[in-house]
């Protein structure tokens, strides 16, 4: 027998008899299933998931969900394909022993596995003050029961809402709040809604339109604490500029933190930013050497992106949780040369305020932007992010439909400014400053994130030259 | 005398029938300049690119030469006559922002969520209505004609209800639509003496037309009454009220391409079925096929193959070519839903096929406004034709076509049954 047939042999045995365990019962972690038996795996399949429900579709919840639309239990995930999986649902994955290949859960069973896929994704990061994230009153907005919750507080229609952070959640939350008619007070340390995803002067126009629908929007300044009644509910909400504001909800929605924790101690790249990876979704370990058994898709993933200088790049997007988790799972059922890779020019969207946003792209990593098309008054435009002369990203506000055209600009990387439109050109059209704040500078979270390098977390051991 | 290009081949009536094999020459150079400088784009991908370029216009008034303007020898373009009456553009014939603003304002009148969500699917009882009728009306005969019998009531008697235009005055704007269309060729043809006389005949068609809108609006202004016209003419919305002219020429568009290209939709879909008769069957055991069924025929038969007022408002690098400022292009829907590049054995009819996203109602922001009612239309009565008529049989293949090329169908499709079920 050649060792070509050897291999063959082993990758056809793989696909009948092997076992795979997917930790993560979301997004990610359904699409890698039903690819995986797409695929021909007809081995043994354990979905591992904390929450007791069945994977379910988390862009609805902060939109048609909280407006009382749709209720949260009716947001479950289509079925492309039966998956024949073991569920254990309710019940968190807590540790991994890479040497005995088990996934410990946190009723002390042990589950063994010859392929792991981790689609842990990520959690709301609470307010970080225990007791007063316990008021009654403060939510966070991640899963179906937050949503279910929130929109309960929502409709029994508070005197005034607090939303703590304005990225893309906390501005969907303020929405909504406004289309129910509810006061809300928007506090956002950055100087702008949107600007760690889009910059400052996209920001100001979000800005603008907050304020046009109403919200008491204050940039700038951070919440220093909450106070709450003598019944345990929460009233009133403290600045950093000394001024309160009375509510009866607060909406904590500071970004996310990746779910890792259950990773320490099993020495793969796995910490603050996310699992880093291959483009093709193998895991590394601490010291930068790939996984033969180990991937990783979704919002926990990270791994370099081809267009952006090979930049490590963590998405929190819907399409990526998809496509990364395809991927995944088609390269655990095949070998060299048959591994596709991840290259998804990331892309999101969000309704708010009566707008369509819509992005192209990691505006992050562009310094320069140029208005296209459209008129920034109207608030019905599209435009360039650029980079060192070329264009790396895009943004519209209801103009959705020219994004593919922007989308082969980026894939082609084409010059910056971009061609002229041959009408409907914004009056001005001069590229100016982005106006991206300060890494360093506190906000709400973007959900593309350039996760580069970081350097003081660094725990691989080197090797003594030899001399 | 000068070889004709694989596009004028494509265009001429003798290949009105067939011209996938002119369109395939034609994909070997996807995007191809005509003698009369018009800019022809073939392969899929290319239309794609374009349809998503904000440097192409679909306004005829930034063409400084317009399309078919040589080939007619005239300096005056095939389309002239239409223009000249049609002084207004409709939503088809501008460029943002004024195109965004009027789409806008019609929305809400048709599919618009959340204002109209349901006004489409609220019309499913009544198109089964229409088409159980016209079924009912074929039972006794041996022959009927699948256009005259079948394909042409049904849009027309909805696009009336939709847009609430009397339908007694079908036989009239019917007529008008057609003198028109049978002057407009882009071909080698547009110059013959035949297609030249009748250009006076549509000039005069168009404007007739044009009058009998306006008297219309005229009407729903003073009285308003039941349908999309009236309910655009009393608008009182935060964009204003479209003018006049501009209502007019909308609902010019809308009264012709809601009847005209569902009709041969229709029409095609059952010769298409007729030629297949392992697919007629299929659809007849599993009429859930219906829904992916009508797509592939769609992509199979496009009812527009191309679009005539596209041109380029700045030089544009394309396929190694450079479609220079102010050249008109045409974009070859019917072409690019048979390229082989995008679609596995593109010739071939799978009611089942799966990634089928064809150019049948084009993409960006001209995507076909009718679509939806469209696709309910023809489920309907194709599903019916299939499920209800027996053992059907192609009388003349292929069967005579019309004369025009953008609206390509057939005049009529003659069909032996042996009856009609319940």
């Amino acid at each position: 027998m050649t060792l070509r047939a050897t291999v063959a042999e082993l990758v056809r045995e793989f696909r009948a008899s092997g076992r795979i365990v997917i930790v993560g019962a979301s997004l990610a972690g359904l699409r890698a299933a039903e690819t995986l038996r797409e695929e021909g795996f007809t081995g043994s399949l354990t979905i591992i998931g904390d929450e007791p429900y069945e994977p379910y579709d988390r862009p609805p919840l902060s939109k048609q969900v909280l407006k009382g639309w749709v209720p949260a239990d009716h947001t479950k995930l289509p079925r492309m394909r039966e998956v024949d999986a073991d569920w254990r649902l309710g019940v968190a994955a807590t540790g991994l022993d890479r040497a005995t290949k088990r996934v410990r859960l946190a009723d002390g069973e042990q589950v063994p596995y010859d392929r792991l896929l981790i689609a842990t994704g990520t959690r709301a990061r609470q307010w970080p003050n225990p007791t007063e994230a316990a008021l009654q009153g403060v939510h966070t907005i991640r899963s179906r029961d937050d949503a279910e919750q929130l929109q309960k507080a929502l409709a029994e229609s508070p005197s005034r809402v607090v939303v703590i952070g304005a990225g893309f959640i906390g501005s969907e939350v303020a929405s909504v709040c406004r289309e129910l008619g509810i006061p809300v007070t928007v506090v956002e340390r950055g100087s702008a809604p949107l600007v760690g995803a889009l910059g400052g002067v996209i920001g100001e126009i979000a800005a603008q339109m907050q304020r046009d629908h109403g919200v008491d929007l204050r940039c700038g300044l951070g919440v220093s604490s909450l106070e709450g009644d003598s019944g345990g509910h929460v009233r009133r909400a403290h600045l950093s500029d000394g001024t309160a504001v009375d509510a009866d909800v607060v909406v904590a929605s500071l970004g996310s933190i990746r779910n890792v924790e259950w990773l320490e101690g099993s020495g793969l790249a796995a910490g603050f930013w996310g699992v880093g990876c291959d483009a093709g979704g193998r895991v590394f370990d601490i010291n930068g050497v790939v996984t033969d058994s180990i991937y990783v898709a979704g919002d926990v993933a990270r791994a370099p992106h081809v267009l952006y200088e090979y930049q490590f790049l963590a998405m929190e997007h819907w399409d990526n949780a998809v496509f990364g988790a395809e991927v995944a799972a088609h390269n655990m059922v095949n070998l060299e040369p048959h591994y596709h890779p991840h290259l998804l020019l990331p892309g999101f969207w969000s309704g708010q305020f009566g707008v369509n946003i819509k992005s192209v792209g990691v505006p992050p990593f562009g310094d320069e932007i140029v208005f296209t098309q459209g008129s920034v008054q109207e608030r019905r435009f599209a435009a360039a992010y650029g980079h060192r002369g070329r264009i790396v990203a895009a943004v519209t506000f209801d103009h959705g439909k020219w994004l593919e055209y922007y989308g082969k600009l980026i894939e082609r990387s084409g010059p910056f400014p971009p061609p002229p439109p041959g009408w409907d050109q914004p009056p001005d059209m001069k590229p100016m400053p982005a106006e991206f704040p300060d890494p360093r500078v506190p906000t709400a979270v973007p959900d593309v994130v350039l996760t580069g390098h970081a350097p003081s977390e660094r725990t691989a051991e080197f090797r003594p030259r030899r001399h | 005398m000068v070889e004709e290009t694989p596009w004028q081949q494509a265009l001429r009536y003798a290949n009105r029938a067939n011209p996938y094999p002119f369109y395939e020459e034609l994909r070997k150079t996807p995007v191809s300049r005509q003698p009369d400088g018009t800019f022809v784009v073939s392969t899929y991908r290319e239309i794609v690119a374009l349809l998503h370029d904000p440097r192409v216009s679909s306004d005829p008034r930034k063409c400084p030469v317009p399309a078919g303007a040589q080939a007619q020898g005239s300096g005056e373009s095939v389309a002239e006559p239409i223009r000249e009456v049609l002084t207004e553009p409709n939503i088809i014939t501008c460029d943002p922002p004024e195109h965004d603003r009027d789409r806008r304002m019609m929305m809400p009148h048709f599919v618009g969520p959340p204002h109209a969500p349901q006004l489409i699917c609220d019309l499913e009882p009544e198109i089964r209505r229409i088409v159980g009728g016209l079924l009912d009306d074929m039972k006794g005969k041996t022959r009927i004609d699948a256009v005259d019998d079948f394909a042409y009531p049904l849009p027309v008697t909805v696009i009336c209800k939709v847009l609430g235009v009397p339908l007694e005055d079908e036989r009239r704007f019917h007529h008008w639509i057609e003198t028109a269309l049978d002057a407009l060729d882009f071909g080698p043809e547009a110059a013959s003496e035949e297609i030249r006389s009748r250009q006076a005949g549509a000039r005069q068609a168009v404007q007739e037309f044009g009058q009998f809108a306006a008297d219309l609006l005229d009407r729903y202004a003073r009285q308003p009454g039941p349908g999309m016209l009236s309910a655009l003419v009393n608008e009182d919305g935060p964009e204003g009220r479209m003018s006049k002219g501009v209502l007019a020429s909308n609902a010019l568009l809308l009264i012709f391409a809601g009847h005209e290209t569902t009709v041969n939709l229709i029409a095609h879909s059952v010769l298409t079925l007729l030629r297949h008769p392992d697919a007629l069957e299929k659809l007849r055991r599993r009429p859930e096929l219906i829904v992916p069924g009508v797509e592939e025929l769609l992509r199979l038969e496009s009812s527009v193959q191309f679009w005539h007022t596209r041109s380029a408002v700045e030089d544009i690098d394309i396929a190694g070519t450079t479609i220079p400022k102010g050249a008109p292009i045409f974009l070859a829907y019917g072409s690019a839903n048979r390229d082989p590049e995008r679609f596995t054995d593109p010739d071939e009819l799978d009611l089942e096929r799966r990634d089928n996203q064809h150019l049948g109602f084009s993409q960006g922001i001209h995507f076909c406004f009718g679509a939806p009612l469209a696709r309910l239309e023809v489920q309907i009565a194709v599903g019916e034709f299939v499920r209800r008529v027996q053992n059907p049989r192609l009388v003349e293949d292929p069967p005579p076509y019309r004369h025009n090329q953008i609206f390509r169908g057939p005049r009529h499709v003659l069909v032996d049954i042996d009856g009609i079920r319940d």
